[in-house]
């Protein structure tokens, strides 16, 4: 059995245009490129401060001044948006990369003992996957009160086991491998064998996932921010945002349009970006077209 | 075919177990003293100390654990510290609001999914499929209390066709209590659709290149027989993994979407709950799920086998 995401025998260059000859991966490298270029703008500039409150600019609509309108305290959607990239970005990043550093090394250990040690990893997959990312949140809330922070945990431990799921069965299709026996029989312990031969090859695999991941978390992020779970005023958050347009959306439609559509763009161009590197990496999918 | 389901069983049992642990575990290192809360801060600390006994708080906690997790079984959550009635009162309540809700959602999500699907998977590569997997990856991004708010603008506020939130009771009629609940269903079934559609496709094509299919076709059944008979049968396998975790996101959804809509469900009641620092009541709420999500996973688990005959007949 060869893995769905064996590295192709193929140099840099081909991969290169591959990449910008597909439509989906190209899409989603160029919105996800905005959204983190608005997000790291957002440090250096916005058209308008986000901290400071003037009551006399209120609820207005969408004008020259104000592209996306003002919010309730005065404050200039558009800025909000941006600052608002920058919270979500960094939530998910963070929830990933947690997910990665713990799911990843518990994968390939499950892969590579098997036996006990892969039933104990797939039974503690089993616990956590019986909590959906909103009841962990729950559950930390209640003990260490809301915050971004808890957001982030809670998000992150729901991340787990997708990444141990993923690495152990790509690990799994790795191990019977011919290199691998070669490895063995040159000596190389289960430990090396997995830093240098199985990872590598599980590499694209694990990227796909992070994609699909942190598209998810951006949206976990809004879900828990909307509940007033995740980040805390006075904090740009697009959930937090839409919470705050919910009560005065007759008057003030703009106020919850806009924050909504910033959530799926950047979902949408990270979802197409994943979607295009499983396309360009997959053999399989490269032969349907 | 036995052996596969006794597996499954007691995987689902031992999880549920952990998960309790873990649930009560949450609920010991809290800060804060039930008995003390109850009573309130005037309380003398002889008050808080009988209470303490009388609730059983100064039992071992391996003793105190067998007790709680022996009252979820005969469904004792124990009482409420804000309401001073039993949980499973205020969860009956509730569940009434939050399962039907749950159901409707994942019913509807299947029902637009699956021949979404088999259109694409039937017109792959074609102008129909790349228009429908276009709108299913929007669906996908969309955030479901986002698509709520934006129905509720739509159809509440400017049409004026439902009602913008708020539950009327079942007490008041089937039909209102129904028409309540169809925004709050259509923005949880969406996105839930679209991700649902996008498998039933792809498990699709992949089925129908199988050799099978070929034959089938060989022999002279037409497409649609083939596509509906032997591919979406052969194809049920991963769109059922999806339905399963999907409900267990349903649920979790149906928490946030009810805080839109008003509705007075388990996630409501968890909110107020988290507010006024009834823990007793989150954590009942949090086990409730908990539980209903690895039950339906076993039931999943269960459906392969009924699904899939080469399950059932390996040893």
């Amino acid at each position: 059995m060869t893995s769905r995401f064996d590295i192709p025998e193929e140099n840099f260059a081909d991969i290169l245009v591959k990449a910008f000859t597909n439509r989906s991966f190209l899409t989603g490298f160029v919105i996800t490129a905005l959204v983190a270029a608005v997000a790291i703008v957002s440090f250096f500039w916005t058209p308008f401060d986000v901290t400071r409150l003037i009551i006399a600019d209120k609820t207005q609509a969408p004008s020259p001044a104000h592209w996306f309108g003002t919010d309730h305290f005065g404050r200039d959607i558009f800025s909000m948006i941006m600052v608002g990239a920058r919270n979500s970005i960094a939530v998910a990043l963070v929830a990933v990369s947690i997910g990665m550093g713990v799911g990843v090394p518990l994968g390939a250990l499950a892969a590579a003992r098997g036996g006990i040690v892969d039933e104990a990893v797939m039974r503690l997959n089993d616990l956590v996957f019986a909590f959906p990312a909103l009841l962990s949140a729950i559950m930390i809330t209640a003990i260490f009160g809301p915050g971004a922070l808890n957001a982030i945990i809670a998000i992150g431990i729901f991340n787990i086991p997708v990444f141990a799921r993923v690495a152990r069965a790509g690990a799994l299709a790795i191990w019977p491998r011919e290199f691998i026996l070669a490895a063995r029989a040159a000596g190389k312990g289960k430990t090396l064998i997995t830093l240098e031969h199985v990872l590598p090859n599980i590499v694209t695999l694990l990227l796909v996932q992070g994609t699909i991941q942190f598209a998810l978390g951006i949206l976990a992020e809004a879900g828990l921010s909307y509940v007033g779970l995740g980040t805390q005023p006075p904090m740009p958050s697009w959930g937090r945002m839409l919470f705050d347009a919910q009560t005065r959306m007759v008057a003030a439609p703009w106020m919850a349009i806009f924050p909504g559509m910033a959530i799926v763009v950047t979902v949408l161009g990270l979802n197409l970006l994943g979607d295009g590197i499983a396309d360009i990496l997959d053999p399989k999918s490269r032969r349907q077209r | 075919m036995t052996a596969y389901l006794l597996k499954r069983l007691a995987i689902a049992l031992i999880t549920l177990v952990l998960a309790s642990m873990v649930v009560f575990a949450v609920l010991e290192i809290i800060p804060g003293d039930p008995a003390r809360l109850m009573l309130g801060m005037n309380a003398s600390a002889d008050q808080v100390e009988l209470l303490r006994n009388q609730m059983g708080l100064n039992a071992p906690v391996a003793l105190r654990y067998l007790h709680w997790a022996g009252g979820l079984l005969s469904l004792d959550f124990g009482r409420s510290y804000t309401y001073s009635v039993p949980v499973i009162d205020l969860v009956r309540e509730r569940i009434v609001v939050s399962l039907p809700l749950a159901l409707i959602a994942l019913a509807l999500s299947t029902i637009i999914a699956i021949p979404v699907g088999l259109f694409s998977a039937g017109r792959h590569g074609r102008a129909g499929d790349t228009i429908a997997m276009g709108a299913a990856q929007l669906g996908v991004a969309v955030p479901n209390f986002w698509f709520a708010l934006m129905l509720i603008y739509l159809f509440a506020v400017w049409l004026r066709l439902v009602p913008a939130g708020g539950f009327p009771g079942w007490s008041a009629g089937v039909w209102p209590a129904l028409k309540s609940l169809v925004l709050p269903a259509i923005a949880l079934a969406l996105p839930q659709a679209a991700i649902l559609a996008r498998v039933t496709r792809s498990a699709l094509i992949e089925v129908l290149n199988e050799d099978y299919i070929r034959t089938a076709r060989a022999k002279g059944l037409p497409y649609r027989a083939v596509l509906w008979r032997h591919a979406l049968r052969n194809a049920m396998i991963p769109v059922l993994t999806i339905l399963g975790l999907q409900f267990a996101f349903l649920l979790a959804g149906t928490i946030i979407i009810e805080n839109v809509f008003y509705l007075p469900g388990l996630g409501r009641l968890m909110f107020q709950a988290i507010t006024q620092r009834d823990l007793i009541v989150v954590e009942s709420v949090v086990m409730l799920l908990v539980a209903a999500v690895i039950a339906v996973n076993l039931l999943v688990d269960l459906s392969y086998a009924v699904v899939d005959p080469r399950l059932r007949s390996r040893q």
